[in-house]
């Protein structure tokens, strides 16, 4: 249908839907612009600039807090050297990140599939239960998380009550501790998606399976896996990107002994009164989750065709 | 239709005068975490009518960069000597003039011409005190007062211990255990120091400034620690002692100054004169367990703090070392080394 075809008033009825969805759309556009994209332009400015001397930011534009991601100027004769400190940072982020998004699938998938193929009507206090930790401030859950991991917390006092170990295993202040505390944090990420996607399995397809002799691996890898994927995929996203730039978990159950990127960044802002390099580092972080989100996308969309 | 709008305009007027009216019994206060007796609030609540809102920092440098920020809304600040010095220079205090108050001459003559407020035209002493090290001599039985238990720890206390996650206060420890200058510029010197520092960490457990929780809760036997920190840790684990360490130690003086956009300058400059009152003043050292630099106090503090070994130092040990800031080029060699040391 070509709009010469419409009569005046259908038209006129059409420029007006037009208008009214976009003043309607208007109030969450610049919400999005106010809150998202200015403070990110913000944040691209500063780490342009040069850093004042007691924090804050000085007018001029220098690459200077790109360059020291990688090099540090030696400081007698100005020759710039490779440096591994921040590299170093970022990549146990990622090693922690990444190992806690493995962590949480591990244990999510089997938690997701347990209460997916649990009757219906039992299945929304199963999910209640894995949504009841967001009832308390991740501060307070974590601050407890450190009470059981301690050396006279409930793991150690308990393992030693049963005669399992002498003396307590030092847990607290490690990157174990950071581990289990990522892993706890992020797992509802985890499974709320995952049981989205298991809910609609249909259970018949299993049984097919079984049915043509595959054992148990074979269902899983090519019944379940294949239709859980976009589950599977939402839940690693939402775990590993906040879990790399977790600042709570690292700073209270870490001991402050290592940084991670989210603890990096803050120091700039403080003590290290490097406003543009933690800004810099900051744009850094996140334009290595876009380079992931868009390689992701195009393995997706390339899948897709293939498929298709 | 006008009449309306007339009543609407003076309800208005009405209510912006009661708010105006009663942003006048305010104070807010912005000090360190922890470090506030909330009986003394109370008390110059009652004796002003004025509402203290508080709210709290953990570090020097976290205060001003909110403070730089700006329409932070806060009025009365307790920033360390040093960073009080910056802010002075930043143009972020007020001039209050407590040379010119009322309760001025309570203040210990010691403590007047200190090099950063010179005659205190824009602060005046809050509490005073040391850092050094807090240690169980339960677990370690050895003499205590050497950087080496910290450095070169005896195996007991090996994993053991936690540091200030603090650069200028580790790295200066370090610095007077190698016996080398403060503010130190030089890069072999500094490399050595961070040698040092590496080596050592091994044996920490953690970095934090929680230290009173992490001798209480037995997660380590030493604690970089303040001294008023380590008496109220000593008060809930009686076998820790309090070390003068023969190398050095750092003195540190925490000063109650007002920011030059006070919403409530009054009210400030009454707390400031509050505060240098004997009785007031001992009800801060009180709590939080440190000396305050105001003369005729003592009679107002409880016994215990009058004799107690973190705040009355012993003849031998060296006098504290109050470390003045360090120009830029070493505090970013500084900061080299202290990301150095926690990649």
């Amino acid at each position: 249908m070509t709009d010469t075809s419409l009569t005046l008033a259908e038209q006129e009825s059409r420029r007006r839907r037009r208008q009214t969805r976009r003043a309607l759309l208007a109030p969450a556009l610049i919400i999005i612009l106010a809150i998202s994209i200015m403070p990110l332009g913000i944040t691209a400015l500063y780490s342009f600039l040069t850093p004042g001397t007691y924090g804050g930011v000085i007018w001029e534009f220098t690459p200077d807090a790109y360059v020291q991601f990688l090099f540090e100027r030696d400081i007698f004769d100005g020759t710039l050297q490779f440096n591994d400190s921040y590299l170093t940072i970022y990549m146990r982020s990622i090693g922690l990140a990444f190992g806690a998004t493995i962590g949480a699938l591990l244990i999510g998938f089997p938690t997701a599939y347990f209460i997916a193929t649990k009757p219906r009507e039992q299945r929304n206090f199963w999910l209640f239960l894995i949504t009841l930790p967001f009832w308390t401030n991740l501060l307070i859950r974590t601050y407890a998380m450190l009470l059981i991991l301690r050396d006279e917390g409930l793991i150690n006092l308990s393992l030693m009550g049963v005669g399992v170990i002498e003396r307590p295993l030092s847990i607290l202040y490690t990157d174990t501790a950071v581990f289990i505390g990522l892993i706890y944090t992020y797992l509802p990420f985890m499974v709320l998606p995952l049981y989205a996607s298991l809910e609609k399995l249909d259970f018949r397809l299993v049984e097919a399976g079984y049915d043509l002799y595959a054992n148990r691996f074979r269902v899983l890898r090519h019944i379940i896996a294949p239709i859980a994927k976009p589950g599977i995929i939402a839940g690693c996203i939402l775990v590993f990107i906040p879990g790399l730039g977790a600042y709570i978990t690292p700073a209270l159950l870490g001991g402050g002994k290592k940084l991670m990127i989210g603890n990096m960044i803050a120091i700039q802002f403080g003590s290290s009164r490097n406003w543009p390099f933690g800004s810099a580092a900051a744009l850094i972080l996140m334009a290595l989750v876009v380079i992931a989100l868009l390689i992701y996308a195009r393995s997706v969309s390339k899948g897709a065709r293939a498929h298709g | 239709m006008k009449t309306q709008l007339k009543a609407v305009t003076a309800a208005t007027a009405l209510a912006l005068a009661g708010g105006a009216a009663l942003a006048e019994g305010e104070l807010n206060i912005y000090n360190w975490g922890n470090y506030t007796n909330p009986e003394l609030i109370e008390k110059f609540e009652q004796e002003y009518d004025v509402t203290v809102n508080l709210d709290s920092y953990d570090s020097n440098e976290t205060m001003l960069a909110k403070v730089q920020a700006g329409n932070t809304g806060y009025d009365v600040v307790v920033p360390g000597d040093y960073m009080v010095k910056v802010m002075i220079g930043e143009g972020l205090l007020a001039e209050v003039k407590p040379n010119e108050m009322e309760n001025f001459g309570n203040v210990d003559p010691k403590w007047v011409d200190v090099w950063w407020d010179e005659g205190r035209n824009y602060s005046i002493p809050y509490q005073w005190g040391t850092t050094a090290f807090t240690v169980d001599t339960a677990v370690y039985d050895g003499d205590i007062n050497t950087l080496a238990l910290m450095f070169d720890p005896p195996e007991v206390l090996q994993g053991r211990i936690n540091m200030l996650n603090d650069m200028n206060d580790v790295i200066n420890a370090g610095l007077r255990y190698l016996g080398y200058g403060r503010c130190n510029g030089n890069e072999d010197e500094m490399r050595e120091v961070l040698e040092l520092l590496l080596e050592a960490k091994q044996h920490w457990r953690t970095m934090d400034y929680s230290t009173i929780e992490k001798l209480t809760s037995g997660d380590v036997d030493l604690s970089q620690n303040w001294n008023g920190a380590a008496m109220r840790a000593r008060a809930q684990r009686p076998t820790l002692q309090y070390a003068y360490p023969k190398e050095g130690f750092t003195g540190w003086m925490d000063n109650v100054a007002v920011l030059a956009d006070a919403p409530n300058m009054e009210n400030a400059k009454l707390f400031i004169n509050f505060m240098m009152a004997p009785e007031n003043a001992a009800m801060t050292s009180n709590f939080a367990r440190y000396a305050n630099g105001i003369t005729g106090s003592e009679e107002f503090m409880d016994e215990e703090m009058l004799s107690a070994p973190e705040i009355v130092m012993p003849e031998d040990a060296p006098a504290p070392d109050f470390v003045q800031p360090c120009p830029q080029e070493v505090v970013d060699l500084y900061n080299k080394v202290w990301t150095r040391l926690k990649q």
